[in-house]
């Protein structure tokens, strides 16, 4: 009640700049990186793109995959149209459903959760994705009459060198990305979603993830990965406007249709063999990623964003910044110019049983076309990198993320439905 | 720091709308002027002035200030609309005069005029009566009330044919009648579970019991007949359990029920599913938890039908979705039909029981919505 009560009030009477200024704001094609300043407030749903793509990142991710139970298309639409309008609200801290944890009649269970009840928005995006099997199952069945528009770049990922993924946790007709400032917001969503969805999706798998593990934007610092190294140092940022549009955004033109100014997003999830690393020296730590621990600079240069000298060799004839390292390999220079916006996020499940961390990466990239762009680097990477040593990629993922919804009439998916 | 500057400027502002103060143009929570309810609407919010009033006719001002053509409705549960206005053009305020018994609300701004709208709650105080007075509820529970007579009549039949099995050591004949027993006992649970101290007694599992408890009724004798394969001292634990359901038969068949013990115990049923047959918990020595299954799911179905005249006339399209997914779950236990009864629980693979439990929470969660609309008049 307080939560949903005192944000309407606070969004609708345009009393406090700090408060208006974000609440209210419809921020469309340019992404403010001060939405980021105050890790309470929200951030506009509305948009040409969908939120928390750009969007500097949270804190917190709980990421989660559904299958599709419904053989019904109107169903499954129906199922986009109401969480969309969940989404809407929670993505403002109100509650999601119209009348309330607290506010029902008391014979009625209540249509929101109530774990949220008094938190502030924190930051909540919710990012929707539409799977390949969504457009047709494995035996080739179309399932709600839109084979036809299944996009060329939404192509099964091949198997890479080296996979252990598990099919329980990998793939999924639909995802939905949820990143917080406070997990309890992003649990909270997904929670609420899962609920809403019972009979017409299931939940095939979901990730908590703390640490964000690259920057989105310049107004943030690059963190560390649990390897300790700085992580994205080279992403994509909401800054780079032409980059975006070449390297993030689908372009008119490209195809389909439909997800013009949407995006395509790949996770993996990367068990790191956290005990082995950490017995790795320094230098062999440094070698294995060709940067070093500290500053993050790349073995050639002197500060973080210095830009690799991959032709630098040193006295014995060998590069510097090794031919099997990390940042060579999955370095733009070395991969067609191609360019990911990574938005990862650490992950610990606790422990293995073997008295070993069961924690890692979960890895998580958007791009306007993955067949260009992810596949060919994590082929090369998978055949190469010196980091596979310490790295096992156990989940996949790849989904479709449609353009953003500009208004409230729009709805999750319209685009491909409509 | 953040919720406490929100906090001050929600008080600010609602103490303004309550003085009546302000009455400056663009604020979208203002103060209801000559009792109207004032609702800006744009194409991205839908601003009601306030969300609670005094039941009957309430008046709605909606002021279109998006872009679109906006529509505004008034909903009761299920989407039963109250009131609406069609066709506000941007820029105009239209009028809606609705009368609200009391209850829970929704209003909806539809900029564009289509889809679902952007929905807040909404609140109409008032007196409430008993639900007893309404014919049709009153009809309901004496319609259920003769459900659970009869089943009490097999269970007890039933009870004692198990009962003298293991007395008379008969461990082939009492694992037969083991299943069959308690599918009588699964179907009318919730009534039962309301006589607290007596449902421990027949229906604990091991480990339900504090230390120095002492563990009776089936599943101990579950226990005897499938791990302990030994009957032999198991006779004073069958008598009491024969005991204990006649006890209990007789307080079911003279309770009073409410049509909300209906419809609470309909969704109760389904829980149980949800909770312990699906993770094999229920039985967990014999493994004949579909049995139980498929129990709780008719017992559920039995709570409903006799509410059904309630709901159709409330709310037909709730009926309708209850009917598609008791169909639904149906079949998908049906597909675990084996002879005359069903495949043990742990006969069945992960995915097959993932599936039967997706279509658990497909029904349950309408199910849940029964229980407020029998409440609602």
């Amino acid at each position: 009640m307080d939560r949903r009560k005192m944000l309407g009030l606070a969004g609708a009477g345009a009393v406090g700049a700090a408060a208006a200024g974000v609440v209210g704001a419809q921020v469309f094609d340019s992404p403010n990186p001060a939405q980021a300043a105050d890790a309470g407030a929200a951030i506009p749903f509305y948009g040409a793109h969908q939120a928390g793509i750009v969007t500097p990142a949270q804190d917190r991710l709980h990421f989660v995959a559904f299958d599709v139970i419904t053989s019904k298309r109107e169903e499954l639409v129906e199922l986009l149209q109401r969480w969309t309008m969940a989404a809407a609200r929670m993505t403002t801290g109100k509650d999601a459903g119209s009348i309330g944890a607290v506010n029902g009649a008391p014979e009625a269970a209540p249509d929101d959760t109530g774990e949220a009840l008094g938190l502030p928005p924190s930051g909540l995006t919710l990012t929707i994705g539409f799977g390949p099997s969504l457009f047709r199952t494995a035996d080739g069945k179309d399932r709600f009459g839109i084979a036809d528009k299944r996009p060329a770049a939404l192509a099964d990922l091949p198997r890479f060198a080296k996979d252990t993924l598990q099919p329980a946790i990998s793939d999924g007709d639909i995802c939905v990305q949820a990143c917080a400032h406070d997990p309890q917001v992003a649990v909270h969503a997904v929670r609420n979603l899962a609920r809403i969805g019972f009979g017409v999706v299931s939940v095939r798998w979901s990730q908590l993830g703390f640490g964000r593990t690259s920057s989105t934007s310049r107004s943030q610092t690059t963190a560390r990965n649990l390897f300790g190294f700085k992580d994205g140092t080279a992403n994509l940022k909401a800054e780079d406007a032409k980059l975006l549009q070449d390297h993030l955004w689908v372009q008119a033109g490209d195809g389909p249709e439909w997800m013009t100014g949407g995006s395509y997003v790949v996770t993996r999830k990367i068990r790191m063999l956290i005990e082995t690393w950490d017995r790795t020296s320094l230098g062999e730590q440094e070698g294995i990623i060709g940067r070093n621990k500290g500053e993050g600079a790349p073995l050639t240069g002197v500060k973080e964003f210095d830009e690799p000298a991959f032709a630098v060799k040193d006295a014995a004839g060998e590069s510097t910044i090794a031919m099997d390292s990390h940042v060579r390999l999955a370095h733009p220079d070395f991969n067609n110019g191609a360019r990911l916006l990574r938005r990862g996020y650490n992950f610990v499940d606790g422990s293995d049983g073997l008295g070993r961390l069961d924690a890692g990466l979960f890895f998580i990239a958007y791009q306007r076309d993955p067949r260009r762009q992810f596949v060919p680097m994590q082929t090369q990477l998978a055949r190469q990198d010196a980091l596979n040593e310490y790295i096992r990629h156990v989940s996949s993922g790849l989904f479709a993320c449609p353009p953003g919804i500009k208004a409230a009439d729009d709805y999750w998916g319209r685009s491909l439905f409509a | 720091m953040r919720i406490s500057r929100l906090l001050v400027i929600g008080v600010a502002c609602s103490l303004a709308a309550a003085c009546g103060g302000d009455k400056t143009e663009d604020q979208g929570g203002d103060a209801p002027k000559n009792g109207k309810i004032t609702v800006t609407a744009t194409d991205t919010e839908c601003n009601v002035a306030t969300t609670e009033t005094a039941a009957g006719p309430v008046t709605f001002a909606i002021s279109n200030k998006g872009a679109k053509v906006t529509e505004f409705y008034v909903y009761a549960g299920g989407d039963r609309i109250m009131g609406e206005v069609e066709n506000i053009a941007p820029g105009l305020t239209r009028e809606l005069i609705v009368e609200l018994p009391a209850g829970t609300y929704e209003t909806a701004c539809k900029p564009g005029m289509i889809g679902k709208g952007i929905r807040g709650g909404f609140k109409a105080t008032g007196e409430n009566k008993p639900l007893t007075d309404d014919a049709k509820l009153k009809q309901a529970t004496t319609d259920y009330q003769r459900y659970v007579k009869s089943q009490t009549g097999a269970l007890i039949d039933k009870t004692t044919e198990f009962v003298t099995a293991v007395k008379a050591g008969d461990i082939a004949k009492a694992k037969e009648l083991f299943p069959i027993a308690r599918t009588y006992w699964e179907r009318i649970e919730p009534v039962a579970e309301s006589f607290g101290d007596l449902d421990p007694a027949i229906d604990a599992r091991d480990g339900d019991l504090e230390p120095g408890q002492e563990w009776t009724g089936f599943h101990k004798i579950e226990q005897d007949l499938w791990v302990n394969n030994d009957v032999s001292k198991s006779g004073p634990t069958a008598d009491k359990l024969l005991t204990d359901v006649k006890t209990i038969v007789e307080k079911a068949n003279t309770v009073e029920l409410s049509p909300l013990n209906l419809a609470n115990g309909a969704k109760e049923l389904l829980d149980e599913v949800a909770t312990g047959k699906i993770t094999g918990e229920e039985d967990r020595y014999s493994h004949t938890d579909l049995w139980d299954f498929a129990a709780n799911l008719e017992g559920s179905r039995a709570a409903i039908a006799a509410l059904r005249p309630v709901i159709e006339e409330k709310d037909a399209a709730l009926a309708k979705t209850l009917d598609e997914k008791f169909a639904a779950a149906q079949a998908e236990l049906d597909k675990h039909r084996k002879g005359d009864g069903w495949k043990l629980h742990n006969e069945l693979s992960e995915t097959e029981l993932k599936a039967l439990a997706d279509t658990i929470n497909a029904l349950a969660e309408p199910i849940s919505k029964v229980a407020p609309l029998v409440a609602t008049k």
